[in-house]
């Protein structure tokens, strides 16, 4: 009887720390969800361009995109951002895939010193490189009105430093493959296209993944390269400018069917691709 | 926790060795801290000591090589043609011309210019229609940059000499025990195959050394110029100022003002506690989140999952922007709190330090910890179950589970994460510029500095709104040197970090 009533009472107490669970979060989901819900609608906002003291319009409508699409540079910023996107995809994947191979396989004079370098080299701030990176794009003729393939260049250039996460991936593909394949006479080249990478699938798509998503969100580097040309903007910096003082006012709905129209597409992606995101930052979490 | 002999240690059970050493880690931390700073001059007399053994090398090299090896001392290549490697031997050789003629013409010009970064400033003059005619004579900027770039060509071709008189040596060396160097062909053939790292890296280095090392060490030169807002090239000249700008930001400036130094301090000390809240805030609650949803016998994980992680989708830009206007005087927040009738004024989520302080670390909790959610899910679910069973056993509590298993478990393994994360968010530009942009800005910090700023927006806003570069430049530095120290500390105590091979 005794036995009986402590076992009830054990699991009255785990179902309340479940219930409690729950109510938490359920309320953190929302919490995280209402920044996005209040961008819906104030994307599909029919009155009134500025800040409203309400949540929900009054009025529905597509106005505010035909707007962005009518009146503004938007879909030219869009383009600008897909191409650098694009472009990115391809060059910073091959770039980390080649480094991270290279210092995950073979042991070679100098490696340690590379490896160091390159984490040494990652710790001064990134924009303080900016402003001589500048002038060396300017030397090319590419920054301004030529900010998109600058752009392009400087992401793809440094972006062998950040090999980490394909290189802990690397590590842990068993080096028995690799002896074997050598011992039948392939060479490293053959080893690398033949062996690694039919099995370094995840880690591919990680990198094209992330590499394609980057220049979306960077405003950084991107205000520079192309200060004062708005056909050169991306969608970063040509957003960021209708929420300034002077044009909040008139654009604020603007800003957020813009938003919208940005972040729609690269969420379905990144949600498609979830198990491959998950992956990669677990493991390179772990394995630093 | 009580240290164990040897023979204790191995009669343990596994489950049970492993929480050992993760205990004995923490416990050896500080001596460990303490032994790092004691090896840091060793370092440097090792250092030392490989300078002094590569000229040995170089030296030794001129004595032991015969008439060919030593001529190449001074005609790059001329070994390698009479040793079966014309194919060497040209490209050495071409390299050599190349370099002495980009120097006599362009590189000799350019070095002497980095003495006085010009002379001449633009001049302009009306002429007799009362039109200004602008002269450009010489731009301190453009000396400074070609000044570098020779430098670099200049280290490049160092390289190049010591490589080419190894080479010959090596090869001269072969042919002495009558094995024939390798061919030029057998060459380009092993840039697939043994030495196919080089083929792997020379695009990607070649990347950084522009666009990353390059640009560091001009910026690092320019703190040591007086480049900013009055000294604006094509303009104006500026020049070379020794330590001033570290003076004005450690100190006084030339005019005893303490300002920038004030403003310095006030803002390193932010970003230190800005990092340090930011960094662990995240991580427990993230943690915490992660146990909630994996906790067994809660449903709908999945979708608790995924609306956390969708957050890690949208653009920050687009988010953070929205979530710093939901938040501003006119918001959506203050005028549904005040329709509400919860507060009869409006609040300033942004308006005074504190408040904005406060704002920003609560924010940058939204920012983080679906990120932190997903990898703490990872490590949790690699925890060997047995540790529990153990525990459970022996009938610890969950709040004992937590303290004495799953919190050292996730610290030893997130240890090398834990430290990026710490220097990210020293260098977190994205979350406070698009939040606050800096504010509030206040009067008592120079250089348009303001509550919320980190060192890193604040470099932002004094190169792209002052153009105080000098400034910028060693703020820059600084934050290098902070970076720095405390990486190198954690990365020698941390066992994680030390054997790369032991994941292999």
């Amino acid at each position: 009887m005794s036995e009986n009533k402590k076992f009830r009472s054990k699991s009255g107490k785990e179902r309340f720390t479940r219930i409690l669970i729950y109510i938490f979060l359920s309320v953190l989901c929302i919490i995280w969800l209402i920044p996005f819900i209040y961008l819906v609608f104030q994307a599909f906002r029919g009155e009134s361009r500025s800040m409203v003291t309400y949540i929900i319009p009054k009025e529905w409508s597509f106005d505010n995109f035909i707007f962005l699409s009518t009146k503004t540079d938007f879909w030219h910023w869009y383009l600008n951002t897909l191409i650098i996107a694009l472009f990115n995809a391809v060059l910073q994947s091959v770039i980390v895939l080649c480094v991270a191979y290279a210092l995950s396989r073979m042991r070679f004079k100098g490696r340690k010193f590379l490896m160091n370098l390159m984490l040494v080299l990652g710790m001064f701030p990134g924009f303080l490189s900016m402003i001589a990176t500048y002038f060396i794009l300017k030397l090319f003729g590419l920054t301004s009105e030529n900010s998109v393939p600058g752009l392009i260049l400087i992401y793809a250039a440094s972006s062998g430093m950040g090999y980490y996460i394909a290189k802990g991936f690397f590590d842990t593909i068993p080096k028995s493959l690799d002896e074997a394949a050598r011992i039948d006479g392939a060479s490293r080249a053959r080893v690398f296209f033949r062996i690694i990478m039919p099995m370094a699938k995840p880690i591919i798509i990680y990198t094209i993944m992330m590499a394609f998503i980057a220049p979306w969100g960077d405003f950084m580097y991107a205000s520079l390269i192309t200060f004062g040309h708005e056909e050169a903007y991306n969608v970063a910096v040509g957003l960021y400018k209708w929420l300034d003082k002077e044009h909040i006012s008139n654009y604020f709905t603007i800003f957020c069917a813009g938003g919208l129209l940005v972040s729609v597409p690269i969420t379905a992606l990144f949600m498609a691709l979830q198990k491959y995101y998950v992956e990669g930052v677990t493991g390179g979490a772990v394995k630093g | 926790m009580s240290k164990l002999t040897e023979l204790e240690y191995l009669g343990l059970p596994p489950a049970k060795k492993k929480l050992y050493d993760i205990g004995q880690f923490f416990v050896r931390l500080p001596g460990n801290i303490l032994n790092f700073l004691k090896k840091i001059p060793l370092g440097i007399w090792k250092g030392l000591c490989a300078v002094g053994r590569f000229f040995a090398g170089i030296g030794h090299i001129f004595a032991d090589g015969d008439w060919k090896t030593r001529i190449s001392f001074f005609v790059m290549g001329f070994g390698q043609f009479f040793r079966y490697q014309i194919g060497r031997g040209i490209i050495f050789l071409g390299m050599e011309a190349l370099f002495i003629w980009f120097m006599v013409m362009f590189g000799g010009g350019y070095l002497a210019g980095m003495g006085d970064l010009g002379e001449q400033a633009t001049i302009k003059t009306l002429n007799d229609y009362g039109l200004e005619v602008v002269q450009y004579k010489d731009n301190s900027l453009k000396i400074l940059l070609y000044g570098v770039l020779t430098i670099f060509i200049i280290l490049g071709f160092i390289c190049t000499w010591v490589m080419n008189v190894k080479q010959n040596y090596t090869a001269q060396k072969l042919i002495e025990k009558g094995i024939r160097p390798r061919s030029f062909k057998n060459d380009v053939k092993s840039l697939a195959d043994e030495q196919y790292y080089k083929t792997l890296l020379a695009v990607p280095l070649l990347g950084i050394t522009v666009f990353t090392i390059i640009p560091i060490f001009f910026m690092i030169l320019i703190a040591f110029t007086n480049y900013d807002y009055s000294h604006l090239p094509p303009d104006k000249l500026f020049d070379w100022v020794g330590l001033d700008n570290f003076r004005t930001m450690l100190a006084t400036d030339a005019s005893g003002n303490d300002k920038f130094a004030y403003t310095f301090r006030e803002i390193l000390i932010w970003t230190m506690i800005w990092a340090l809240v930011a960094t662990f805030s995240n991580y427990f609650l993230g943690m915490f989140v992660a146990i909630c949803i994996n906790r067994k016998g809660i449903k709908f994980k999945k979708f608790f999952r995924t609306i956390l992680v969708m957050t890690i989708a949208v653009p920050q830009f687009v988010s953070l922007l929205l979530v710093s206007k939901m938040f501003s005087d006119e918001g959506i927040v203050n005028n549904i709190l005040l329709n509400l009738g919860w507060i009869t004024e409006k609040i300033g989520f942004w308006t005074t330090q504190d408040m904005a302080r406060i704002m920003v670390l609560v924010v940058n909790l939204w920012v983080g910890i679906p990120y932190l959610m997903l990898i703490a899910t990872g490590v949790l679910m690699n925890i060997p179950a047995d540790l529990y069973e153990s525990a459970k056993i022996d009938g610890a509590s969950g709040i004992k589970q937590f303290t004495k298993i799953t919190l050292p478990y996730m610290l030893f393994v997130t240890g090398p994460y834990l430290l990026t994360s710490f220097t990210a968010n020293i260098n977190n530009f994205n979350v406070i510029y698009l939040l606050t942009g800096g504010a509030p800005k206040t009067m008592a910090y120079e250089g348009g500095a303001g509550g919320t700023d980190l060192l890193i927006t604040w470099l932002y806003s004094l190169t792209i709104t002052n153009n105080n570069y000098k400034i910028a430049a060693v703020i820059g530095i600084l934050v290098f040197i902070v970076v720095a120290v405390i990486s190198l500390i954690v990365y020698n105590v941390s066992p994680a970090m030390k054997n790369e091979e032991d994941f292999q």
